[in-house]
């Protein structure tokens, strides 16, 4: 089950990953997100992360690149040309991102037994609801970086609102 | 049964749940559309469909069939693949959240439950992240389908979603702070002690956070008085303006099975789902296990038939917001006072633990 | 249930795809042109590096890894907030999305 579920959603994660690069056009790009973001929140869920599952669905695909697809709706932003900058960051990009990820990899797969292998739904299933313990720790350990956070949404909603209003 | 595996049980049984349901789903989806042509119509002074069948009963199955045999048009400047993909979306979506919903009591056969497809412990956050995909379905439309129109129907239709949302999710808020879990059989069995007295709308004096809901409910659907994005006398018909067949059927199905969804939730939430309004005035063994099992569903049924007669009275009541009426409504009105809810239900519950 | 069901996921399976997914980010960040598909690769690395958190959070059974991935999500959301926000104040003087014709302190 676990090993469907990673590959059936790691496949299809990797893959949204690559039409992002591939497309042209920003909202099939937009669009290629929403399916790796999906996909993360099932493997979330399969490694015993509900919670994150759900609010990586809510807050990601529902919020964040809804956002995202608004604003390319919004400034009708058609498809991208091939400019100067572009050849050069090709030569630049792909085997820098290439080196990047054979290096992780390198170093995962040297070290894949320390990190043992995962079992589905996780641990904390059957003894207290994780929602239960992240909550715990939010309202209490961690009372001051939760306020600090909502303090800076709420400042970025006053700048977001400076920053796209009308000029007078 | 007995020579296959539990795991085996398991799946066979699931799949058949996922079946019955998307039927019964897709039948109540039509008879709703019925029901509100024939209810409508008694508001209005009229008959409603009256000629198919009796009562008019077969005309789900002639618009049905009219639907499906229409020609199926593309306009030639659309967006091919996203036009073709929006109203899946949107209908996936609707018919998706309707699985963690619990019909009945727990019941077990071969031990699976088998009047709830998935009891999840995040029930409630599912149904809520269902919801917010769905946007996507009605956005993507009006982008693709490249008439001016469905897209300024379809960028009303998804930012009121997006403002509706937070209303709605914060009102929920108190509910699940009295039922201390998301999942939404623990929330009904939360309500289920003493019959209405009990309910979370009652009893719980969530009545404020109900109405909330109910309003942000509304808006979430597009229904009326919130239909701003298929307002016929400004918008052609908002973000389906190009859709034909069975691709506007599909927005049309997702629309009223969305309105089933939002019922069978604002009945599981505040008015105890499918436990029996009498609480325990009735014997609980009454009339065998046969009956034991089948009084909920009834119950639970009667309250998600309220809840669309609701939906259809207030369609025939109340006439459509203005478009800034309808954003300061959200944001200024509702989202305050879903906060101010929290905040007060919380504060009860410290005083009295 | 038989062995495919009960077969487990080595955690250095979900880090390699988180690493896949976070160097496509980095590839995307590099070659695309589009200042929203810029902006959006960077949601794509943070989402890889969150997978990583949540791998390690279920090797070391502590939620602490979920935590942090809640709060990258928290941050992440005001930073899209005000990044599209800056998007559209661009798009307004410049008219183009380009990030080649978008270097104001040249021209």
């Amino acid at each position: 089950m676990q090993l469907a579920l990673f590959l059936i959603f790691g496949g299809l994660a990797a893959a949204g990953a690559i039409n992002l690069l591939l497309q042209r056009h920003p909202i099939n790009s937009a669009l290629s997100l929403v399916v790796v973001m999906m996909s993360l929140a099932v493997l979330y869920w399969s490694l015993g992360a509900e919670f994150l599952a759900a609010s990586q669905v809510i807050v990601y695909s529902g919020a964040i690149m809804v956002f995202f697809v608004f604003v390319i709706m919004l400034l009708n932003a058609g498809e991208e040309e091939r400019t100067h900058g572009s050849r050069a960051a090709y030569i630049v990009g792909f085997p820098g991102a290439a080196a990047i990820f054979c290096l992780l990899s390198f170093v995962f797969l040297s070290e894949r037994h320390a990190l043992g292998s995962s079992n589905i739904g996780g641990y904390l299933n059957h003894v207290t609801s994780n929602i239960a313990e992240i909550s715990t720790l939010l309202f209490t350990k961690l009372l001051l970086p939760f306020e600090v956070t909502s303090i800076l949404i709420l400042v970025a909603i006053l700048g977001a609102v400076v920053l796209a209003r009308k000029e007078q | 049964m007995s020579h296959l595996s539990p795991f085996q049980t398991f799946l066979l049984l699931s799949i058949l749940k996922v079946v019955v349901v998307l039927v019964l789903t897709l039948m109540a989806v039509a008879y709703t559309v019925l029901l509100e042509r024939k209810f409508l119509g008694r508001i209005q002074n009229r008959w409603g469909p009256s000629r198919v069948g009796p009562f008019g009963l077969m005309q789900p199955m002639a618009d049905g069939i009219k639907l499906f045999l229409k020609e199926d048009l593309l306009p030639i400047a659309a967006e091919r693949p996203l036009f073709i993909i929006a109203p899946i979306i949107a209908l996936a979506c609707s018919l998706i959240s309707i699985s963690v919903v619990p019909f009945g009591q727990v019941t077990h056969v071969a031990g699976v439950d088998i009047f709830q497809i998935a009891d999840l412990n995040i029930g409630l956050l599912v149904i809520l992240g269902i919801t917010s995909i769905g946007v996507y379905g009605i956005a993507l439309s009006g982008w693709s389908s490249n008439n001016k129109f469905a897209l300024l129907g379809s960028l009303r239709a998804t930012s009121q979603m997006i403002s509706y949302e937070l209303a709605l999710g914060l009102s929920l808020v108190g509910v699940v702070l009295r039922a201390q879990s998301l999942s939404l059989r623990d929330i009904v069995n939360s309500q289920s002690a003493h019959g209405m007295l009990s309910w979370n709308v009652f009893g719980g004096f969530q009545f404020v956070a109900f109405f909330i809901y109910l309003m942000a409910a509304y808006a979430e659907t597009n229904r009326a008085p919130f239909d701003l994005p298929e307002a016929e006398s400004e918008l052609v018909a908002g973000y389906h303006t190009e859709y034909s067949s069975m691709k506007f059927a599909m927005f049309f199905m997702a629309e009223y099975a969305n309105m089933i969804t939002v019922a069978c939730v604002a009945s599981l939430l505040f008015f105890g789902g499918a436990s029996s309004p009498l609480g325990h005035l009735l014997p609980d063994n009454f009339g065998g296990p046969f009956l034991t099992a089948v009084f909920p569903i009834l119950w639970f049924i009667a309250k998600v038939l309220f809840f669309l007669l609701l939906y259809i009275w207030v369609r025939g009541t109340l006439p459509r917001f203005r478009y800034d009426q309808l954003m300061s409504f959200g944001w200024k009105f509702l989202l305050p006072l879903a906060m101010a809810n929290i905040v007060v239900t919380s504060l009860v519950m410290a005083l009295r633990s | 249930m038989n062995s495919f069901a009960a077969a487990q996921v080595p955690i250095a399976a979900y880090l390699i795809l988180a690493a896949a997914l976070f160097s496509v980010g980095v590839a995307a960040f590099l070659i695309k042109r589009n200042l929203i598909t810029i902006f959006m690769s960077i949601e794509l690395m943070l989402n890889a590096v969150n997978l990583t958190f949540v791998a390690f959070a279920h090797m070391w059974h502590q939620v602490s890894g979920q935590i942090f991935v809640f709060f990258v999500m928290v941050v992440a959301a005001a930073e899209a907030a005000v990044g599209l926000a800056i998007i559209i104040a661009i798009f307004r003087t410049r008219q183009t999305l380009n990030v080649d014709q978008i270097d104001l302190m040249k021209s």
